[in-house]
């Protein structure tokens, strides 16, 4: 599993909508093997039967009682947007139109 | 030197002790704040200034204390905020492009705290970028300079916070601690630093980075400062559904100078010459002896984990920073790239444009450890070591109370050191990534200097038992003056 092709960043950079170009792939594809190859060791550590920690503390779901409360008002919230109206966002069109 | 001026050189209780007495008015010390601020404003650790808001709410804390009603001993203090903690109407650039002309619509729980106990919020903290960084070198503020050495690192992410305090601008700073980034710059400036408990801070309008890690916790000058900041900022917060329903114990009755029959477990793995400054091990080593001379004693404990915490923490952090970070669109906030083509272009261009290297190389590997085909391999393991890790303290603390290592294996580096060695940088957090995985509280406290550089001590306690470590910080500073040496090179 160790060593990161450049075409492995690539797809990563892809899937988290990054675009990188032609020598920011190759930087990254390096420290990322680097990070990786250190990353490694954690497969000689035998966690049979382990549980996984998923938070820093214990703790079950709260729930509060089901009351209603003020929301941020959406006038605020959209004052920073780069492009707004009203109080929507605004973002290029996604569904081209019908003739 | 003025009054004021005197009073803001000392700490919180200094401060607190002249106001009190009506040697100054808050608004004086505020304004002194404000102008040391300003004088040392080529060492990049404030990144913006509140100055007119600041001199009203001091003139009403004036009155206050005047008056004999203040709020708590946070009234009329000038405080800093790491720009990662939102206030109302204020920017939060997390030191990233991409949040540049961000104005908060809404207040962190903790300001609401801070400005309820009557605490003046004068400015803002440089850091690195989204909490990515042991340097405070990933900014588009710039670098913090070291007050200590102007071209050394502050430490980071918090680097900011730590050097403001280091430099005497305010008594008390906030800054956020993911995997060391309030103690490693605590130590590297000479500072003191706590990390409470995962979940005794609220993170209502901490911009996350790694949500199970994420902690907000104060720096001052001493740790009485420091437990009293907590004391305002902690306590169960329903708004953010990780805090911890357990009520806040009272610090400052903690602190009694007294460690008799307290025991201090230093972990074997943490206490050998290898990778660590020996100048640094001994400053820690007579900090320890200086407890044992007060009545504690020392056991030897086991962490075996300990060279699986790095790699366990770089995949945690990681993944999840590569999920918080998703938000970062330029459809709801943040910057938008120009002429875009499609949504598609948007994202890619609004973030591509955004996010500086260090967040780039982040998100990247939290999304491959992430992604299908690895989950299991990268995160799903780190996640077991996790509990290992975890269980590791569980054990230790069955035999001592407290935990003592040295914070950094180093003193402060020199800037650009390490720029362009990802890994050297992580490898360096050894000592602090284990408190913020196990989700317990840790303080770093000067012990000394080293070359001139200070070196800080680090305590970590059991799960919510702050009021320890901060007993036994306090207790060793009662017996020391290593908080109260200055940066030589910071008139």
């Amino acid at each position: 599993m160790s060593g990161i092709a450049p075409k492995d960043v690539a797809h990563a950079a892809g899937l988290a909508r990054l675009a990188l170009s032609d020598e920011e792939q190759l930087a990254m594809a390096k420290d990322l093997e680097g990070i990786l190859g250190h990353v490694e060791s954690l497969n000689a550590v035998d966690t049979e039967g382990v549980p996984p920690t998923l938070h820093g503390f214990e703790l079950s779901t709260p729930l509060r009682p089901d009351i209603p409360v003020e929301p941020m008002d959406p006038a605020l919230a959209v004052l920073n947007a780069p492009a707004s109206q009203g109080t929507a966002f605004l973002v290029p069109k996604v569904l081209e139109e019908e003739d | 030197m003025g009054q004021a001026e005197s009073l803001l050189a000392g700490g919180l209780a200094e401060i607190r002790e002249g106001l009190d007495r009506g040697d100054a008015t808050s608004s004086e010390i505020v304004e002194a704040s404000l102008a040391r601020i300003e004088k040392t404003a080529a060492l990049t650790v404030v990144v913006s200034t509140r100055a007119e808001s600041a001199l009203a709410e001091a003139e009403s804390a004036s009155k206050r204390i005047a008056a004999g009603q203040a709020l708590s001993p946070l009234d009329g203090i000038p405080v800093l905020l790491k720009d990662n903690i939102v206030h109302a109407g204020e920017p939060a650039t997390c030191s990233s492009r991409i949040l540049e002309n961000f104005v908060s619509p809404y207040d962190s729980t903790v300001v609401e705290r801070l400005q309820a106990a009557g605490a003046i919020l004068v400015g803002r903290a440089n850091m690195d970028e989204f909490a990515m960084g042991s340097s405070t070198e990933n900014s588009i503020h710039g670098p913090s300079h070291n007050p200590w050495k102007l071209d050394h690192a502050c430490g980071g992410s918090s680097g900011g916070s730590a050097g403001a305090v280091a430099a005497g601008l305010v008594p008390i700073a906030l800054g956020s601690d993911t995997g060391g980034s309030i103690r490693q710059p605590a130590s590297f400036c000479g500072v003191v630093g706590v990390k409470p408990t995962y979940g005794r801070v609220s993170r209502w309008g901490l911009v996350a980075f790694a949500s199970s890690l994420d902690q907000i916790g104060p720096l001052g000058r001493r740790v009485s400062d420091c437990a009293a900041a907590l004391q305002v900022i902690g306590g169960h917060d329903p708004r953010d559904s990780t805090s911890v329903p357990e009520p806040l114990p009272s610090l400052v009755n903690a602190l009694t100078g007294n460690v008799e029959g307290l025991t201090i477990g230093l972990p074997e793995e943490y206490f050998v010459e290898e990778g660590v400054d020996p100048a640094v091990l001994a400053r820690v080593r007579e900090a320890i002896a200086e407890l044992e001379a007060a009545g504690a004693k020392t056991v030897p404990v086991s962490l075996p984990n300990s060279p699986n915490t790095i790699a366990t923490y770089y995949v945690i952090a990681t993944a999840e920073a590569s999920s918080n970070l998703a938000r970062f669109d330029g459809v709801r906030y943040g910057r938008r790239a120009d002429k875009v083509k499609d949504l598609e272009d948007l994202y890619m261009r609004s973030r591509s444009e955004g996010f500086g290297a260090e967040v780039k190389r982040r998100i990247l590997l939290g999304t491959y450890v992430l992604s299908a085909g690895y989950y299991d391999a990268y995160y799903g393991q780190a996640q077991r070591v996790r509990t290992l890790i975890r269980r590791d303290f569980e054990h230790a603390f069955e035999t001592c109370d407290v935990i003592a290592t040295p914070t950094m294996p180093e003193t402060a580096f020199a800037l650009g050191a390490k720029a362009d060695d990802p890994l050297s940088m992580y490898l360096s957090d050894i000592y602090t990534v284990s408190a913020n995985l196990a989700g317990l509280p840790a303080l770093s406290m000067p012990c000394g200097l080293a070359d001139g550089m200070p070196v800080g001590l680090q305590l970590i306690g059991k799960s919510l038992d702050e009021a320890t470590i901060l007993r036994v910080g306090d207790a060793l500073e009662r017996r020391t003056d290593h908080h109260a040496a200055r940066p030589p090179e910071i008139a």
